[in-house]
């Protein structure tokens, strides 16, 4: 059983932890051990927030280390660059086309990087970048909030398990009226395939 | 059966199936989730507290009435209980009583990352460890157990990688907690339970005796264990830390201290004994590593890990290898390219619609000196607002800004505090303004919750934790009831009559309170029509910028309201100097 490593990463209010919990109740059906590490409190007023989320045979450390992320999911882009550090050569980054410019931009004192510079910068480390438009897919499917479950709908592909068992822990996790919404999101994300 | 749980999670069901009926605490990231869990088991009472001092009151209350009680904190929050920590070691209790307190190393939501294992060797209470959430489930037990075999208050002591990290929990469906049984009777014992000076003089040697036992427990609990492997170098590890430890040094010979006070002298000297060196992994302060050199044992520590920050795998690696103690070249990883492109940094910030922005707003434009607390509004000091001038701990502005007054500063000064921080230590020093015949206008930014750890109740909310409806504390009345006869309330979003009342306060010799009132927007989820920018009068000048409003963004030639994140709170639209910014009435 290959350890398998993600690093989820957004802005406070987007909905990691949620997707975090999908990913780790997903891993613990595929009978993996599973940790996770989030940040609670001052972090998720607007700020940048990041859940690491860990399947193998044997977990001990809840945080991933620098350098050994298989998968990171970027909400946001600029949010996706700034976990660089956590990719290797063989790592795989599914970055959602959305930005949501920091105060520093809005106000005009800071420039937000451009596509192609977040993509250089990523695949720097030599790993591959997929692209997802997952706000505009999670907005047919229902409603933005939902582009992370796009996100992992798309991630589905490469690690693992059978639609079933996702959308059950989908079904175990979000209340019960936005069952159907996050399902059609996450199969959106699933179908477009892993890019 | 497996089922995942954070820390914070785990303890709380632990403690439930032990059989705690009783539980207070106070919100505070990262424990803010052993209470609330906690609160949704069945046939338990919990409450949140205004403060951490009188959850543990509560709790050893509960405890010398023979009930077995959990107590809630973060690790600052043990500072305000530390009075009721010292004397419940002197007293014992009744029944067992443990107090859950989670550190925040990194201060990822604090304002200070004070290593609370030093409260265990300073008050002499036991404390144990967990290194994730299984430990997290047993250890309640243990603590629990020991608490009443010992007759003290036991600590566990969590962190953030501890409280806020999920994992597996063995989970019996059909486990129940103990039948509730009658308590064990209370006892009116004069010479253990008042602690007037001949008595207190009689209990110390009671507790240093107890210390003594509990090191003897030590040396036999199955919470510290030697896992045997290479010698040439013996991990110390304890929590979260001797998780990411196992990761670097999967080889290593380990002592794992699930108990972190007091330590078991037999067994690190059998430890010390077997190994060629010792490293001693910790984060914060040089707990073990201080009592190990008082042993004589010769050990590495902080000499090659940090005092400061969180600690994390990358890490340790990183320092080990350092000194030497790993080899550089480990597969997999690899030092980060340098980066050419900045990534704008993104803090975290007021939500659009918060009443906090309006009230700061309108402090900038007056030019006052600004004495802030502990909660969301603390976020007035980012940039732009850039609008407040301290924050130290829970409840502090209101002293301080007392004492800057009496100290004589020539600028025009105000408190700020929110109105679950006012209940938690916020009351006496409001007295004590008007006591000591100061003028200090105290502002209570009043969004009708504890909004920063997750929207708690309070005294002033109407309901407990529990859900069920109860007194609502009217702040207006409470105010003018100690005394304070100029007291107005104020929505802060609406600048003009705002700025009207402090202006007024200022001018005023009294001591004075404006309730600055405007439900979370957060919470409230209350929403207007977004306004409008007339890209003809918008003279991209900025002004609205400065209020720091995520939804505004500066365009080429105009600045643009995202509809998305706007709450339409038209905060915007009384700062346009050039009327640009227009919003419909509804």
């Amino acid at each position: 059983m290959k350890k398998i490593d993600y690093l989820l990463a957004g802005v406070g209010g987007q909905g990691t932890i949620l997707a975090s919990r999908i990913l780790a109740h997903t891993g613990l059906e595929l009978g993996y051990d599973v940790k996770t590490a989030e940040v609670h409190g001052m972090a998720q007023r607007g700020g940048s927030v990041e859940s690491h989320v860990r399947w193998g045979k044997k977990v001990h450390s809840p945080l991933v280390e620098h350098g050994m992320a298989d998968y990171l999911i970027g909400f946001e882009m600029v949010e996706a660059a700034r976990w660089l550090t956590y990719l290797n050569n063989n790592s795989v980054t599914f970055i959602n086309r959305f930005r949501i410019p920091p105060l520093l931009v809005t106000l005009g004192k800071a420039r937000y990087p451009s596509e192609k510079e977040i993509e250089n910068l990523l695949q720097s480390r030599g790993g591959k970048v997929k692209w997802v438009s997952a706000d505009d897919m999670a907005k047919d499917a229902g409603n933005p909030a939902m582009a992370g479950v796009v996100l992992l709908g798309a991630l589905s592909n490469l690690v693992g398990g059978g639609r079933e068992i996702w959308l059950k822990v989908i079904k175990q996790l979000v209340p019960a009226r936005f069952v159907e919404m996050n399902q059609k999101a996450f199969l959106a994300g699933r179908d477009a395939g892993p890019g | 059966m497996k089922e995942l749980m954070t820390g914070n999670e785990a303890l709380a069901y632990g403690a439930y199936l032990s059989g705690v009926r009783v539980g207070a605490g106070y919100p505070g990231t990262p424990g803010t989730q052993i209470m609330e869990k906690f609160a949704s088991f069945p046939g338990v009472h919990a409450e949140w507290a205004p403060n951490e001092k009188v959850a543990l009151d509560v709790g050893i209350g509960a405890a010398f009435a023979g009930t077995r009680a959990l107590v809630s904190m973060k690790h600052v929050g043990l500072n305000v209980a530390a009075d009721s920590l010292f004397y419940a070691v002197y007293t014992g209790l009744n029944a067992g009583l443990l107090i859950a307190c989670a550190d925040d190393p990194g201060m990822h939501s604090s304002q200070n990352e004070q290593d609370n294992r030093n409260y265990a060797k300073f008050a002499r209470a036991p404390m144990l460890e967990p290194s994730d959430s299984e430990e997290a489930k047993q250890f309640a037990a243990t603590a629990l157990e020991m608490s009443e075999t010992f007759d003290t208050p036991v600590i566990v002591r969590f962190v953030t990688r501890t409280s806020h990290s999920s994992s597996v929990v063995d989970v019996d469906p059909a486990a129940v907690p103990p039948p509730v049984k009658e308590n064990k009777p209370y006892k009116r014992e004069i010479g253990k339970f008042v602690m007037v000076p001949g008595n207190a003089r009689r209990r110390h040697p009671v507790v240093e005796e107890r210390i003594g036992k509990l090191r003897e427990y030590a040396e036999t609990t199955p919470l510290n264990r030697i896992e045997p492997g290479n010698d040439d170098w013996g991990i110390v590890a304890s929590g979260a830390v001797y998780q990411y430890a196992r990761e670097v040094f999967p080889e290593a010979t380990f002592l794992r201290l699930g108990m972190v006070y007091p330590l078991p002298e037999k067994r690190i000297r059998e430890f010390a004994g077997r190994v060629k060196k010792i490293l001693v992994i910790e984060e914060l302060d040089p707990f073990f590593e201080e009592q190990f050199r008082l042993l004589g044992i010769p050990v590495s520590g902080k000499d090659v890990f940090p005092i400061v920050g969180e600690f994390s795998p990358s890490l340790i690696r990183q320092a080990a290898i350092k000194a030497g103690i790993l080899p550089a070249a480990v597969s997999g990883f690899s030092a980060a390219p340098a980066s050419d492109i900045p990534i704008p940094v993104r803090p975290p910030i007021l939500c659009p619609g918060c009443g906090h922005r309006g009230m700061f707003t309108v402090l900038k434009e007056a030019g006052v000196v600004v004495m802030g607390d502990i909660g969301c509004y603390t976020l007035g000091a980012a940039s732009p607002l850039e609008a407040l001038h301290f924050c130290g701990c829970m409840g502090a502005s209101i002293g301080v800004a007392h004492g800057m007054d009496k100290g004589g500063i020539p600028d025009r000064l105000v408190a700020v505090i929110g109105d679950s921080t006012l209940f938690h230590s916020g009351l006496h020093p409001l007295i004590n303004t008007l006591y000591n015949q100061g003028k200090t206008t105290t502002i209570i930014a009043d969004n009708g919750t504890t909004s920063m750890t997750g929207h708690q109740h309070h005294p002033g909310t109407g309901y407990t934790l529990q859900k069920q409806p109860t007194v609502k504390v009217d702040l207006e009345r409470m105010i003018r009831g100690i005394g304070f006869n100029k007291v107005d309330v104020c929505d802060p979003n609406k600048r003009d009559d705002f700025r009207k009342i402090l202006e007024d306060h200022l001018k005023s010799d009294e001591a004075s309170v404006i309730i600055a009132r405007r439900p979370c927007a957060l919470q409230s989820r209350e929403r207007r029509t977004p306004p409008r920018i007339d890209p003809e009068l918008c003279l991209n000048c900025g002004t609205c910028l400065d209020i720091g409003c995520p939804p505004l963004i500066q365009q080429e030639d105009c600045v643009s309201i995202n509809e998305a994140l706007c709450t339409g709170c038209g905060l915007c639209v009384q700062v346009c100097p050039s009327d640009a910014i227009s919003q419909e009435e509804n």
